[in-house]
């Protein structure tokens, strides 16, 4: 579905019209309440669990070359919003579309134009971030040669030595698997990125890397990225324009600037204020990197 | 056009191929461990064929081709179970490593993934009864003399599309449900292999066993290799089964796929894939 054209002509082309990367209208999203489960009988007597939202009734738009931040605590529904939009989960109501192409109806090519990095490495853990690599590359129709040297290139950048590139992933510190699943996400050439907390849990080194890493991207190549996260310094850095997201709702857009403004603090006061002043509630609470994790190896 | 996308499907399938057999090379231990363990059930079900013949008092001939027959089903059993389990557990498998949902979004077909997984399980299966064979050969004294291999080889060939089909249906279980689909497909696996006479005539089954034995391809397998391996027969005579191992074979593979893909739908509706993260 690429039209060819370089990032730099698409940059060109957004001086006269913007280029929409993503529009997400009214995304409803509900999955079975599994505290309560019902009973086979029950079931087959025709009753069903109850369903609870996750996600309840989104829409935003991102135009192309911007990195938009989703910011909300544990449980918010940040990751169920970036599956439906990475064509892994069917939304029950609304309509996303990416570069035009509606996630549901047109699967493959909206699949030809992103990639997402998760919380977790989703990584065959026992073979090398090279065979992994060569592994995406055939996935994605790559020749392997180059999209390995490309990716050999951004670990070169991310600073990943070379002799830990050929040994098994699980010997990776966390900060070196999430590096290599960036570079995997970047060797793509994705249009969007779909970015799911990409530091939570990594030491502060690797995470001003990637931070730093994550903007080269959309400077050099004009990535469009969606990242999601509960530091809100990291949005701040990174995001031109971020959405408090809360029990599945967002509860507020813009700016850091503008919603620092909206929620009357100062502007050298932090994202985190404005977040407590908007919904009430702290981002750290349940939301450190502990419970993360913990929901991980669960 | 079409070629170019033809070439990339069977390239992405190899890659999915390639990726298993790498993970073989990493878990060489245990694959070790299966091939002893393989070896040596194959082997003590021969040498029950051996005691059997000499309490018989029976000729050399009949304790040889009993021992065969053991030797043939013990293979057989093992590599439909190996071929069988590859295909249906390769979801459970990217689920453990966590890999599920990054496959599940690359832009190929669904069938291009399941060829490439097929394609492994073939290769490896093939590869693990070669072995086993070879150290069974090695033990036993088994005339072969009248074996027909390029008939057997044909029965085994037309097998696998009917067990790659079974194993593609049963691959929606581990797709919906983590914990209890794997453990439903050693289940299947079991008995599809007992309704099919491994160790013994289908007809000593019960009655009502009976019409199962008679359209599960794993019998059809298990009595053209015997007969190609013990009697000579051609490639004529092992006609009729490699017909309807094949004609399973091709009414399994798409009813899998089918199913395979309703399954997916309904894992993306309900959030089944993944939720962690
Ligand atoms: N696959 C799923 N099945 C059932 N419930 C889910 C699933 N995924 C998420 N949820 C629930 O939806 C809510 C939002 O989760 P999630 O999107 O993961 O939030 P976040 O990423 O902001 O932490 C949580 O209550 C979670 O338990
Ligand atoms: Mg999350």
């Amino acid at each position: 579905m690429s039209d060819g054209s370089k990032p730099g002509d698409r940059l060109a082309d957004r001086g006269n019209r913007t280029v929409l990367a993503l529009e997400v209208e009214n995304i409803v999203k509900r999955f079975a309440d599994d505290s309560e489960p019902v009973p086979l009988w029950q079931r087959l007597l025709g009753r069903r669990p109850r369903q609870v939202a996750a996600v309840r009734g989104v829409s935003f738009q991102v135009p192309e070359g911007e990195i938009f931040g989703i910011l909300g605590p544990n449980g918010s529904g940040k990751s169920t919003l970036i599956r439906v939009i990475a064509t892994l989960l069917l939304p029950d109501e609304g309509t996303v579309r990416i570069f035009g192409h509606d996630v549901v109806r047109e699967r493959t090519a909206v699949r030809q134009l992103i990639n997402r990095v998760s919380v977790e490495a989703a990584f065959f853990k026992k073979l090398s971030a090279m065979e992994n690599l060569m592994y995406a590359a055939r996935l994605y129709g790559l020749p392997v040669k180059e999209a390995t040297a490309r990716a050999g290139a951004i670990l070169d950048r991310l600073g990943l030595p070379r002799k830990k590139r050929v040994i098994p992933l699980e010997e990776l510190s966390r900060g070196q698997q999430q590096k290599v699943a960036i570079a995997r996400a970047l060797m793509t050439n994705p249009r969007l990125l779909l970015l799911d907390e990409p530091t939570t849990g990594l030491d502060p080194k690797s995470k001003r890397e990637v931070q730093d890493f994550i903007l080269e991207a959309q400077r050099e190549h004009g990535a469009t990225v969606i990242l999601t996260s509960h530091d809100m310094e990291e949005a701040e850095r990174l995001c031109q324009r971020v959405a408090f997201m809360d029990e599945g709702r967002f509860v507020a857009l813009g700016t850091p600037g503008e919603l620092k403004a909206q929620f009357g603090a100062h502007p050298e006061q932090s994202l985190e204020a404005v977040f407590l002043a908007c919904t009430g509630k702290g981002l750290g609470e349940e939301a450190g990197p502990d419970r993360v994790l913990e929901e991980v190896s669960a | 056009m079409l070629m170019q996308e033809l070439r990339r499907s069977a390239l992405a399938s190899y890659g999915v191929a390639e990726r298993s057999f790498r993970l073989v090379k990493r878990y060489l231990g245990w694959e070790v461990v299966w091939l002893v363990y393989s070896a040596v059930s194959t082997l003590t079900i021969g040498l029950i064929g051996v005691s059997a013949s000499r309490a018989g008092g029976g000729e050399a001939a009949a304790g040889q081709n009993l021992t065969l027959y053991l030797v043939i089903g013990a293979l057989l059993w093992n590599y439909l179970s190996v071929l069988f389990q590859e295909v249906s557990n390769a979801v459970a498998w990217e689920r453990w490593e966590g890999t599920i949902e990054y496959t599940f979004m690359a832009p190929i077909h669904r069938l291009v993934y399941l060829a490439g997984n097929s394609l492994f399980g073939l290769g490896y299966a093939l590869l693990r009864t070669i072995l086993i064979f070879g150290i069974a050969a090695l033990w036993f004294d088994m005339d072969l003399s009248r074996a027909n291999w390029g008939a057997a080889l044909l029965v085994l060939v037309s097998s696998s599309l009917s067990f790659m089909g079974l194993g593609l249906v049963a691959a929606v279980l581990p797709l919906l449900s983590p914990e209890k689909g794997p453990q439903a497909t050693y289940i299947i696996q079991g008995l599809l292999l007992l309704v099919a006479g491994v160790y013994y005539p289908v007809d000593v089954l019960p009655e009502w066993l009976q019409p199962i034995a008679a359209i599960n391809p794993a019998t059809h397998t298990l009595d053209g290799i015997r007969a190609a391996l013990m009697e000579g027969a051609g490639v004529a005579e092992v006609m009729p089964w490699v017909l309807k191992l094949l004609l399973t074979g091709v009414l399994l593979v798409p009813l899998g796929l089918w199913v395979f893909q309703v399954g997916e739908q309904y894992a993306m509706r309900t959030g089944r894939l993944k939720r962690n993260g």
